[in-house]
């Protein structure tokens, strides 16, 4: 159906976009790839006056390297980042991800930085990101900061991107030679996980070295399985050692009950969906 | 004797061909008559606002700011049309004491159901009518709401309180009464002795249609006649219900079904949009046009199935069946909707299916609830019985020990037995049960997956492995008149078609089928093309308007083919008679003597003969026509059918079971179906392919939610989870004919067949993985968690209800600034 009606605004920098930002205030909503945001705009559960458009931003599309990082612009979308090879060589695990994000059409609408910034627990990138130790870089009227990943999601449909600001990089470090895994646990294949876990592993000589667990739509943000990470570390990577690691999936979790689980099914896949992702991710 | 009988080749003929779909280029790229599309001059738009409780009272409806808003030219509530509104009618009333309460299109004092309609706003533009929609201020007084089923049946809250019950219609079939058998409950009590007794309760889940076009609904009320367009699958029914509740005249009223995108039932239906619409253009004087959101189609469109089943099988220790006892309990939801009320009885005669009960007795009670309205969806109580009886017949073979279709063997009716009475009293023409198994065995590697099966159970692998059969019939084709007669049915069940024969040769065919995505332009071409000898290309299919089109009964219950199609046949054969003596007068030969074939009119013994077109052309000129004759071949049929028409087949489904996650996947699918000739085998694996992705759905995807207080959960395709192909497998589909002798060209229905047997084929399946496990059932959907709560026995077995909550991917906690007012429900 059609939204509200609403003014339109298209800035083609990102200082345009802030000082857009700074006249509207809180009538105004930030459109990205417009995935989240036109669904609701079209069902009227949102009626902002003012859309301010990052479609014609030039400077925050692409990848590139910067030292041990990849720097991902805001607006690449999914589709971009799934076949960007950097990302590939150095990334892999958002690489598993995207591709299991969503449909081929939404993929091709939907910009990485949009879907982390709407921050949906059962989003497929806020996992993988805080696995891989992101960093988000958010543009406001006083300047730019960066945001490491653990404090970048602070609640259901809520990041540390403060009224007036915008995100505009996220920043990966490399995990070149790096395992990646990510196990998406759905009833059909266009749908939100019901669970998912994205696992980073680097493995020596069979054992994990180190390893980086993040959890889809296990509460309201989404978590670091960290106590899995601390029982991996040293471990073989054998089917035993990491399911006894990954029965610690859930510790600290608070997963929802709706109509595609329970609680109690959650937190119960939350550890077989750990121990698989582990063990794919070290190739196991 | 049911043999196929030696038909003449038809590599030459139409008949048979893959012919591509000469509809589907203006279908696919859209450019084409959608109601939507439609633009007339002057034209308004309308935006409804609904009820967002599911029982309450109306107090007050305040339009001054939605009337005050810019571009809107109206905003008027039931009391403004009044009695000019019409009515929703009940045309299956399937008691005469049947308890149906008034369906208003747009009620004045009380709503039923989250979703109906208490005003309309009508303006210049879509968007000023959605605006305003939102500032009407609706004053709800909210009573307690009957949603549970079993709660609503035991009337412990009232769906519509001055009925004083919430149960509308008793119906009952016992096959002692009716002669057609024995008393179940002797059979019942003699099996509990020195028998098996197999008792069981299935949920039947609410379902969604879910088509791909939302309806929507065009009048323009500035001609002589009022026209309609909508995206109906009952172009003439909806004629005959406007007339018969407006006091317009039918013959003032013109309905077009344009192209119409998908059904399945669910535009089988008089709606209240439909009748709100009709009302307000005839009021202003205007054109008017309503299309519903998705959201509105999901939460107010009709749904489908919603029963409970409480079965009794009665069988012989070897597994001879000896009585089946069924107790159905349907919920119609807040109103008897079109033949919403008789589709759980339509299932009363497929129970029974292919096997041979000596006794057999079906009990429907129908109940009201504050919910959307249920009726006909892809199907239609086939399903419901099929589901049953096959599910039953796995648990049976469980029970004797031996393999699933073995005891089916057992049971059914063998091809040498048809035509056959059943229990029921319906008499099957053909059949060959034994040779579609066969094939379907052969072609499933049957022995190979159950060899893998024990492997997978004896190895204690985490992925098991299930087999589930079904071996299913239904009956379609509705239907025969006299038999819609008897069971109460507001209508017959006859079809209409005309040939025209142009004087160019060419040729126009009237059908009263509506198709909404079948094909019919394409098969109904080529019937016509091998009957009278013409070129596919050269035939036109018009339909879908009552002024083109005047009689007939639409498309349901797969009757186009079979029913619409012989009535073709029939008008055919008319135009081939009415040419003989015109062809005999031209070539100067005795009408004896004239031989129709392949298109041509000879002359018996000699080369001499005239083509179809030429007495066309002929026919046309009327210069040289014998005395009496009129100058016309244009012929019509209306064929009635004598029977019901029974299409069967057997499905096996191979399902792979996580045990750790409960996930469920489909491993193989085949599927060997009779349906007789077949006319276009391109088409016909479509419809295999789409009937059983929608009845995989329903065992594994599909369920309508409501939440405690009314409201559907599961409101938008976020939630309500349809398949796409990447959730299916490539079925193995296949066919074994044994022609139909009911109709001219043996054909049988198709429309369905693929959704009524796989819904039982994919459940057996997942419970057959598991059934090791000390499990004997799996409520639909099987979803992982259900699977997974029985195999490890965590709260509940597998038939937990569903949680009536959704996640908020899109709702007011999104975290977005800016608020919205959704209190009146326009969605």
């Amino acid at each position: 159906m059609i939204p509200t009606q609403f003014e339109y605004l298209a800035p083609t920098s990102v200082e345009d976009a802030l000082a857009a930002l700074a006249q509207h205030g809180d009538e105004a909503k930030v459109i990205a790839g417009g995935q989240s945001l036109l669904p609701v705009l079209r069902m009227r559960l949102n009626a902002p006056e003012v859309v301010i458009d990052l479609g014609g931003i030039e400077g925050l599309r692409g990848v590139r390297e910067d030292g041990d990082a990849l720097v991902i612009g805001a607006m690449t979308t999914h589709h971009a980042v799934l076949h960007d090879p950097l990302v590939g060589q150095h990334a892999a695990l958002l690489v598993k991800a995207e591709h299991q994000l969503a449909d081929a059409q939404i993929r091709h609408r939907g910009t990485i930085g949009g879907a982390l910034a709407h921050a949906d627990p059962a989003g497929d990138l806020g996992a993988p990101s805080l696995a891989l130790g992101a960093e988000f870089v958010i543009a406001g009227p006083g300047g730019t900061r960066t945001v490491a990943a653990d404090d970048f999601f602070v609640d259901l449909f809520e990041t540390a991107i403060a009224e007036g600001e915008l995100l505009t990089e996220i920043r990966v470090p490399k995990h070149t030679g790096w395992g990646a895994h990510y196990e998406k646990f759905v009833r059909v294949a266009h749908q939100w996980p019901i669970v998912a876990v994205a696992a980073a592993v680097r493995v020596e000589g069979g054992t994990i070295a180190e390893a980086r667990v993040g959890l889809t739509n296990m509460g309201s943000t989404p978590l670091r399985a960290r106590a899995v990470e601390e029982a991996l570390v040293g471990q073989p990577a054998t089917e035993d050692a990491v399911a006894t690691a990954a029965a610690r999936a859930a510790e600290g979790t608070n997963p929802p009950s709706d109509l595609n689980g329970a609680a109690d099914y959650r937190t119960h896949l939350a550890k077989v969906l750990t121990r698989r992702a582990v063990l794919a991710a070290a190739g196991a | 004797m049911t043999a196929v009988e030696d038909r003449p080749d038809t590599s030459a003929k139409e008949i048979g061909r893959d012919r591509r779909r000469k509809e589907d280029q203006r279908l696919i790229t859209g450019r084409t008559r959608w109601t939507d599309n439609i633009a007339l001059p002057g034209m308004l738009h309308m935006a409804m606002v609904r009820s967002p409780f599911a029982h309450a009272r109306i107090v007050s409806i305040d339009t001054e700011a939605a009337k005050a808003s810019e571009n809107v030219v109206t905003v008027l509530t039931g009391a403004d049309l009044g009695e000019a509104q019409g009515v929703c009618i009940n045309a299956w009333a399937i008691t005469t004491d049947q308890v149906a309460p008034t369906h208003v299109p747009m009620p004045t004092d009380r709503v039923a159901f989250a979703g109906e309609t208490v005003a309309v706003v009508v303006a210049r533009t879509m968007a000023a009518a959605r605006d305003a929609a939102e500032l009407v201020d609706v004053e709800y007084d909210e009573l307690p709401a009957a949603l549970d089923l079993k709660k609503s049946a035991a009337d412990e809250v009232l769906a519509h309180p001055d009925l004083g019950t919430n149960k509308s219609a008793f119906w009952k079939f016992d096959s002692e009464e009716a002669g057609t058998g024995g008393n179940v409950d002797q059979a019942i009590e003699k099996a509990r002795g020195d028998g098996i007794v197999i008792e069981r309760e299935y949920r039947q889940q609410r379902l969604i249609p879910a088509f791909m076009e939302p309806r929507s609904t065009v009048v323009d009320p500035t001609g002589e006649q009022i026209t309609m367009w909508s995206a109906t699958q009952i172009p003439h029914i909806l004629r005959f219900a406007l007339a018969a509740t407006t006091g317009v005249p039918e013959s003032k009223i013109r309905v077009i079904a344009p192209d119409v995108g998908g059904g399945f039932g669910g535009k089988l239906q008089q709606t209240p949009e439909e009748m709100i619409t009709f009302a307000v253009a005839r009021r202003l004087g205007k054109p008017v046009k309503y299309t519903e959101t998705r959201s509105e189609s999901l939460m107010t469109a009709h749904h489908g199935r919603d029963q409970w089943q409480k079965l009794t099988l009665s069988a012989e220790k070897d597994g001879t069946v000896t009585g089946l006892k069924v107790e159905l309990t349907a919920d119609l939801g807040a109103y008897v909707s079109l033949v919403g009320g008789g589709v759980p009885v339509l299932g009363a005669f497929m129970f029974n299916a292919i096997y041979k009960f000596p006794a057999y007795q079906f009990n429907c009670q129908t109940v009201l609830t504050n919910k959307t309205w249920t009726d006909a969806y892809r199907g239609a109580g086939r399903p419901e019985a099929t589901y049953a009886i096959e599910r039953l017949m796995d648990e049976l073979a469980a029970e004797v020990g031996v393999d699933p279709l073995v005891v089916r063997e057992k049971n059914w009716i063998t091809h040498e037995e048809f035509p056959f009475t059943t229990v029921a009293g319906l008499e099957y023409d053909t059949g060959n049960y034994e040779a579609a198994t066969e094939k379907a065995k052969a072609s499933f590697g049957y022995d190979d997956l159950r060899a893998e099966q024990k492997r997978r159970r004896e190895a204690g692998d985490r992925i098991q492995l299930g087999i589930g059969v079904s071996t299913f019939t239904e009956m379609c084709g509705l239907a025969p008149s006299r038999v819609l007669g008897q069971l109460n049915y507001g209508a017959g069940g006859w079809e209409y078609a005309s040939v025209r024969m142009l004087a160019t040769g060419k040729v126009e065919i009237t059908t009263g089928t509506s198709a909404h995505g079948q094909g019919h332009e394409t098969a109904f071409s080529q019937i016509v093309a091998d009957r009278l000898g013409v070129a596919f290309e050269d035939v036109e299919i018009l339909h879908g308007d009552t002024q083109v089109s005047h009689r007939g009964l639409d498309t349901y219950g797969s009757r186009s083919l079979v029913v619409g199609g012989e009535a073709l046949v029939r008008a055919a054969d008319k135009v081939i008679e009415k040419a003989k003596p015109i062809a005999a007068h031209l070539l100067e030969a005795s009408v004896d003597d004239i031989e129709f074939s392949a298109g041509r009119f000879g002359v018996r013994g000699t080369d001499q003969g005239l083509a179809m077109a030429d007495i066309a052309m002929a026919a046309f000129a009327a210069h040289n026509l014998p005395d009496g004759v009129e100058a016309s071949l244009d012929s019509d049929a209306t064929y009635d059918p004598v029977n019901f028409n029974y299409p069967h087949g057997t499905h096996l489904c191979a399902m792979e079971v996580d045990t750790e996650t409960g996930g469920v996947l489909m491993r193989k699918y085949t599927c060997v179906d009779d349906i007789g000739t077949v006319i276009n085998p391109m088409i016909v694996e479509g419809q295999v392919h789409g009937g059983l992705a929608q009845g995989i759905a329903q065992a594994l995807w599909e369920e309508a939610v409501y939440d405690d207080s009314g409201t559907l959960v599961s409101g938008s395709f976020v939630d309500y989870l349809l398949p796409t192909s990447a959730d299916t497998i490539s079925f193995d589909v296949q066919h074994n004919s044994t022609a139909s002798t009911t109709n001219t060209l043996g054909t049988k229905g198709v429309g369905e067949a693929g959704t009524i047997a796989s819904t039982p084929a994919v459940v057996n399946a997942v419970v057959d993985a598991i059934r090791h496990l000390g499990i004997n059932d799996i409520q639909m959907p099987c979803t992982p968690e259900r699977v997974w709560r029985a195999i490890h026995d965590v709260g509940g077995s597998g038939t937990t209800d569903t949680e009536g909550a959704a996640m908020p991917h899109f709702d007011e906690s999104t975290g977005m600034q800016g608020t919205t007012d959704r209190t009146d429900g326009a969605s």
